[in-house]
């Protein structure tokens, strides 16, 4: 379903400032692939969303969806086949829109936007049903502006935005770790069932390696622009922290830089 | 004196009038878009221009208006593309085209100045038929905010909201927000054109520095309308309406300073200073009187 060969990226070429964040970068997914990615900090997890959002071109290497290639397609292009959750609460939401308007921009991810009205009758009860099973009490704030809610309900109207027309991948770039404890676990609760209801090919970065243990069937980690481990299915389901640092060390040669993976 | 003052009061809301639809058009670049486009400043004048040298010449004043329009949409489409595919800052890419219409504007009048008589021409609004002159202006007043509301309530026009909200967002939603950034940039001058028309025929002339510190008058009443408005509702329509109150208010206090005897040259610098408090007022509110918040955590 997703394919990327070989992919290149290196930030500020030819400066002190050189930084190659991709460095001949593969991988395939299967439909249904449920992956969740760490890696230390600058191991490129999130470059490797960004080229397959399209935020920025690569140097080399082609990405493939389902055996098309979007290489070249500008980001607000390939937003049909993606549903994206970032790590900043802010990013995924239009603050001064209505939770109603912002989900509706949602549904019309990859159509034309013409000039019919923004909001159709029929879709007021689709989207308060899906808000009432988030189970947040939002389905009865419907225009409230999303700048007032909190960051973690935020990330719950993304992900439902997210989620909408079943992209064909879906991108949660550490999606709960600007949350609190708690409302991160509601929200990848939430995560969890969206992925399972829509059976959506999903890539998940996280910070923190329990998650990335519990969650997914497929687990990946990165390591200097590269995936340097790649478990799934039964062997996945018996992994512990400590068999993910050994993992890592032998690798990559290093010990796992990144304290706020391994202390949380 | 006071009789004086209440006469004036009149024409102060029509020009008022006139410069809210100028606002409107300011509103939909600075509040819906959040850029800050200077093209402004050129482009009521260049409808001033096109209106007044094709009226002069024989050409029915609608026609004359539509025309007024259609330039007012090509200065802002120039500043978009200027922004989006030259990659120009937005005010940089506005002051730009503002320059380049400076000439454009002396080229259409062949001259700094033609006078637009109404005695002499058929025109939709003077300043010696005041009564004629606020009924049109607030027919044109009440379309064009019907038709923004419309507008804006549809899925394009709500992909120009969402732009100006979040761009991240927008490109994460398909949105394509060069496009849309250059659809606000020009529709916003074509009704900046449109109310340059409108002076034109109420005062009798366009003049080649007719639009000079247009961007701050029209800043000056969105402001102002918002100060008006806002607590009373979000509707889009009802800030569109504060806006042009906005306008309106402003010639109300402009021609009141007049009548107290305030020396007419310092009344841009006047002006500007009002306006350069209130964009500031939101910042010190947020820098002074917040108390600190803790952490970057969101509940």
């Amino acid at each position: 379903m997703l394919e990327i060969i070989d992919v290149k990226k290196t930030f500020n070429p030819g400066t002190v400032n050189a930084k190659t964040a991709l460095n001949g970068l593969n991988l395939t997914l299967k439909d249904g692939d449920f992956v969740t990615v760490i890696g230390g900090n600058g191991a490129g997890k999130s470059t490797m969303l960004n080229a397959i959002a399209g935020v920025w071109k690569p140097d080399e290497g082609k990405i493939l969806i389902d055996g098309t290639d979007i290489t070249p397609m500008p980001e607000h292009k390939r937003a049909k086949f993606l549903g994206r959750v970032f790590q900043d609460p802010m990013m995924g939401t239009a603050a001064d829109m209505q939770i109603i308007e912002n989900l509706a921009l949602a549904k019309r991810r990859g159509t034309r936007r013409g000039l019919a009205w923004h909001i159709k009758k029929t879709e007021r009860a689709e989207y308060r049903e899906l808000l009432a099973s988030l189970d947040l009490g939002l389905e009865t704030r419907l225009t409230s502006k999303v700048g007032l809610l909190s960051g973690g309900q935020r990330q719950a109207v993304t992900l439902l935005m997210a989620s909408l027309n079943k992209p064909k991948l879906l991108l949660l770039d550490e999606h709960t770790a600007a949350l609190d404890p708690k409302t991160s676990a509601k929200v990848l609760e939430i995560t969890d069932r969206i992925v399972t209801e829509s059976n959506l090919t999903t890539l998940m970065i996280t910070h923190n390696m329990r998650d990335a243990i519990a969650h997914g069937n497929r687990l990946i980690m990165m390591h200097e622009g590269r995936i340097v481990v790649d478990v799934e299915g039964e062997e996945k389901k018996k992994l512990t922290v400590e068999d993910l640092l050994g993992l890592f060390a032998k690798a990559s040669g290093k010990e796992f830089s990144n304290d706020r993976a391994i202390l949380s | 004196m006071f009789l004086n003052w209440l006469g004036a009061l009149p024409g102060a809301a029509a020009q008022g009038m006139i410069w809210g639809i100028m606002a409107i058009g300011v509103y939909l670049t600075y509040k819906i878009l959040d850029v800050a486009d200077l093209t402004v400043d050129g482009s009521i004048c260049t409808g001033g221009a096109v209106c007044a040298i094709l009226v002069t010449n024989g050409v029915n004043v609608w026609l004359a208006m539509l025309i007024a329009l259609i330039a007012g949409l090509l200065a802002g489409f120039v500043t978009g593309l200027l922004h989006t595919f030259m990659g120009i800052p937005a005010i940089l890419a506005g002051i730009l085209t503002q320059l380049m219409l400076w000439s454009i504007n002396l080229k259409i009048m062949g001259k700094a100045n033609v006078a637009l008589p109404s005695r002499k021409y058929d025109l939709l609004l003077a300043q010696i038929n005041i009564e004629k002159s606020l009924i049109v202006l607030a027919v044109a007043v009440i379309l064009l905010i019907v038709l923004l509301y419309w507008f804006f309530g549809t899925e394009l026009g709500a992909s120009i909201r969402a732009t100006g909200n979040n761009l991240n967002m927008s490109r994460a939603q398909g949105i394509n927000t060069d496009f849309t950034k250059v659809l606000g940039l020009t529709l916003s001058n074509g009704i900046v054109a449109l109310s340059g028309a409108l002076l034109a025929q109420y005062q009798g002339f366009a003049d080649v520095s007719m639009g000079r510190g247009a961007i701050v008058i029209g800043l000056a009443a969105v402001i102002i309308g918002e100060a008006v408005i806002s607590k009373i509702s979000q509707n889009l329509a009802v800030r569109l309406v504060g806006v042009v109150a906005g306008g309106v208010i402003y010639y109300f206090v402009y021609q009141t300073v007049i009548f107290l005897g305030l020396d007419a040259d310092l009344l841009k610098m006047l002006s500007a200073i009002v306006v350069a408090f209130f964009l500031a007022v939101p910042y010190w509110k947020k820098t002074y009187f917040t108390k600190a918040k803790g952490g970057k955590k969101h509940a």
